[in-house]
């Protein structure tokens, strides 16, 4: 398993307009962890992944992801990345395998990988050829997250991924992620539930007013 | 480092905007009906037989012009209604080819929709198209549509999702296609042979949306991707 | 990012947040000079036309705002150009680039107002489509749009990405813009469309005094623009101050 560091903030500051989103955040990731950020609306949580995925500017201290830093050029790393936020990047007139294959068309996947991807997320067979939009919550995220297996992005970012979901559909979720750090992805979730992404997260951390409070 | 090339890039994107359309057929039960009863309108507008079939050429971009606005708001619709376009420009693929992909697929759904409405102004508005001057016509219909979708493709892409921006759509796009409309018309109306008009005089027009649809196409290839960029 | 090296040099307000300076001074005083030495000459000792009468006298103003309106658009275009290309551009040439904007579509509105006033008074209607007129017309409308850009909100950095990439947008669009009107009106060779000062007869005081009315608005022009430009910085100094503070405040706070 990689233990190289994926992501490596000091002090970094986003801002929106002219309110500090993040006021000074410092923060490490190595391969292979299930980091969870834990934190109340505002504080914080989904502009750290947004700061990962490399989509805003860090305006003061530093930020490494990847290897790559973000103050010089935040564009190179995304398509090693993955950021699913609130909602799925879904076209929901196609089917389940038509959006994995217009991403595996994207980066030059084939027939096999596809495959794979949707049997890993147990979206294989029938379900493949449903149109999306007809799709519960939890199978439009379980499409989403195919996507991103499509794509081979290294590090996860995930916001919220529970939300919507019923019981069964969590459990799927944990197991799936789980079995993308076995197979090298590292994943880092921004929630506010506190007791389910614990048993999955090994590691906790706590934002709060644009920082981060404590590690657990 | 990006995804793909810009070619393939393109020809994903634009397969994919195509295949929503066959699938969703919003232009097809949308927009060509809409187009129609533009035609329509215009007809009870203006009231005059005579009058109607000078101006045909006119009405026909017109009515192409008023459900451009139309296409290209669906066209970045499915785009920001999950997010998707944000989900593309995220994971890095390469700018330039989501621009020429959602133009590539402007161009045939507009073709399409131009196609129907050249029919639409033979039939309502009683014009002629001489097999001579079909090539004129094509070509015509050919570069318009080009720049059109460029036009729309850059702007589109640019408005599409914020709150706010989307009302930027008209403001933006009417000054920029004021030449294609003037430049279709007159060639259009070369093509049907309005007020004596022959076919030869449509192609100085021709050259017009020729440039039109090069600036534009190479102006979006590079203003698109910090356009969407936050 | 947010500092930029703009702050250091003349064309930014000092501490105490004045924005003239002895520059400013001395073109304002040179603009008021010229200006009413325009506006004497213009009312009082040029001739009146044979044919339009004392109608010809909007001619001092149509003409010198028509140019200053293409004036603004220039700087504008010229300035988003600029700043585009070079590798470390400083938000100045952006402010510049608003400043004229804002300016130039006063001067654009004055273009279309008194061109359609002296049409009105010499061919008795509101509106010609000569091509100079229409393409004002649409330079107006673009950079209406351009300022609605502008106003998206964002950082100063993601404000000026966009409107520059729109105002070279509006390089290219205009020329193609003014050609095809060009083109079209060409058609048109028939009495109806003549301009208004197509057949005056000038003679060297009235050339004089549009000479100088054009000299007299685009100093005018300069001053706004100047002041604008200082203005749009003492904003942005504000807003990075008040970034500043909240960012402290974020970090004791909580």
């Amino acid at each position: 398993m990689n233990t190289a560091s994926v992501v490596e903030m000091r002090d970094a500051v986003v801002v929106y307009g002219d309110f500090p989103a993040l006021a000074g955040v410092t923060l490490s990731v190595v391969g292979g962890e299930i980091l969870l950020l834990q934190g109340a609306n505002g504080a914080g949580k989904s502009t750290i992944l947004r700061a990962c995925a490399g989509l805003v500017p860090i305006v003061r201290g530093t930020a490494e992801v990847l290897g790559t830093d973000l103050r010089i050029d935040r564009k190179s790393v995304r398509h090693r990345v993955g950021l699913l936020g609130h909602s799925n990047g879904l076209f929901s007139d196609l089917t389940v395998r038509q959006n994995v294959t217009f991403w595996a068309q994207l980066v030059g996947a084939g027939e096999e990988e596809i495959n794979d991807a949707l049997d890993r997320m147990g979206m294989a067979g029938r379900l493949a050829d449903e149109r999306v939009g007809a799709l519960s919550a939890g199978q439009k995220r379980r499409c989403s997250l195919a996507n991103l297996v499509i794509r081979r992005a290294e590090l996860w970012l995930l916001d919220e991924p529970h939300a919507g979901l019923d019981g069964r559909g969590r459990d799927e979720l944990d197991s799936i992620l789980r079995q993308a750090v076995t197979a090298g992805a590292t994943v880092m979730i921004a929630s506010h539930e506190i007791e389910r992404s614990r048993n999955l997260a090994t590691r906790t951390v706590l934002v709060s007013g644009g920082r981060i409070k404590e590690v657990s | 480092m990006s995804i793909g090339t810009t070619w393939r890039v393109a020809r994903v994107v634009a397969t994919k905007d195509l295949r929503i359309e066959m699938r969703s057929r919003v232009v097809a039960n949308q927009v060509l009906p809409f187009a129609g009863l533009v035609l329509i309108m215009f007809a009870f507008a203006l009231d005059d037989d005579i009058l109607l079939e000078r101006v045909a050429g006119g009405l026909v971009w017109l009515a192409t012009l008023f459900s451009l606005f139309i296409v290209v708001q669906r066209s970045f619709g499915i785009e920001t209604a999950d997010g998707a376009l944000d989900s593309i420009r995220v994971a890095g693929v390469d700018p330039a080819g989501i621009f020429l992909g959602k133009a590539l697929a402007l161009v045939v759904q507009l073709l399409i929709l131009e196609i129907v409405l050249i029919g639409g102004a033979v039939v309502l508005y009683r014009v002629r198209v001489e097999p001579a001057s079909l090539v004129l016509l094509v070509t015509c219909l050919l570069l318009a549509t080009l720049g059109l979708a460029f036009v729309g493709a850059l702007f589109g892409g640019f408005a599409a999702g914020i709150r706010g921006r989307e009302t930027l759509l008209p403001l933006l796009l009417l000054p920029a296609i004021a030449p294609v409309l003037i430049g279709a018309t007159k060639a259009t109306e070369a093509a049907f042979g309005i007020s004596g008009m022959v076919t030869s005089e449509g192609w100085p027009w021709v050259g017009l949306l020729a440039v039109f649809a090069a600036v534009f196409g190479v102006g979006g290839l590079s203003a698109f991707g910090p356009l969407i960029e936050e | 990012m947010y500092g930029d090296d703009s702050m250091n040099n003349n064309s930014t307000p000092d501490a105490v947040g004045r924005v003239a300076t002895p520059a400013t001074r001395a073109i304002g005083l040179l603009a008021i000079a010229t200006m009413a030495w325009v506006v004497v000459s213009g009312l009082f000792l040029t001739p009146e036309d044979a044919i339009q009468g004392d109608a010809v006298r909007i001619m001092y103003v149509h003409v010198p705002t028509a140019w200053v309106a293409y004036l603004a658009f220039i700087v504008t275009g010229g300035a988003s150009l600029c700043w585009l290309v070079k590798k470390t551009p400083t938000l100045i040439l952006d402010r510049v680039a608003g400043a004229s904007a804002e300016i130039g579509v006063l001067f654009m509105a004055m273009t279309l107002i008194s061109g359609s006033l002296w049409g009105r008074l010499t061919w008795g209607t509101y509106w010609v489509w000569d091509p100079r007129l229409t393409t004002t017309a649409f330079l107006f409308v673009t950079y209406v749009g351009y300022l609605a850009v502008r106003g998206l909100g964002g950082s100063p950095h993601q404000r000026a990405q966009r409107s520059a990439i729109i105002a070279s947008l509006a390089v290219l669009e205009i020329p193609l813009v003014h050609f095809s009107v060009v083109l079209w009106r060409s058609l048109h060779q028939s009495a109806s469309v003549l301009r208004p000062n197509g057949d005056i007869k000038m003679d060297g005081l009235m050339l004089f005094t549009l000479f100088s009315g054009v000299i007299a608005f685009s100093l005018t022009f300069l001053w706004l623009v100047m002041h604008r430009q200082r203005l749009l910085t003492l904003r942005d100094v504000i807003e990075e101050k008040g970034l500043e503070a909240a960012i402290r405040e974020r970090k004791d706070g909580t």
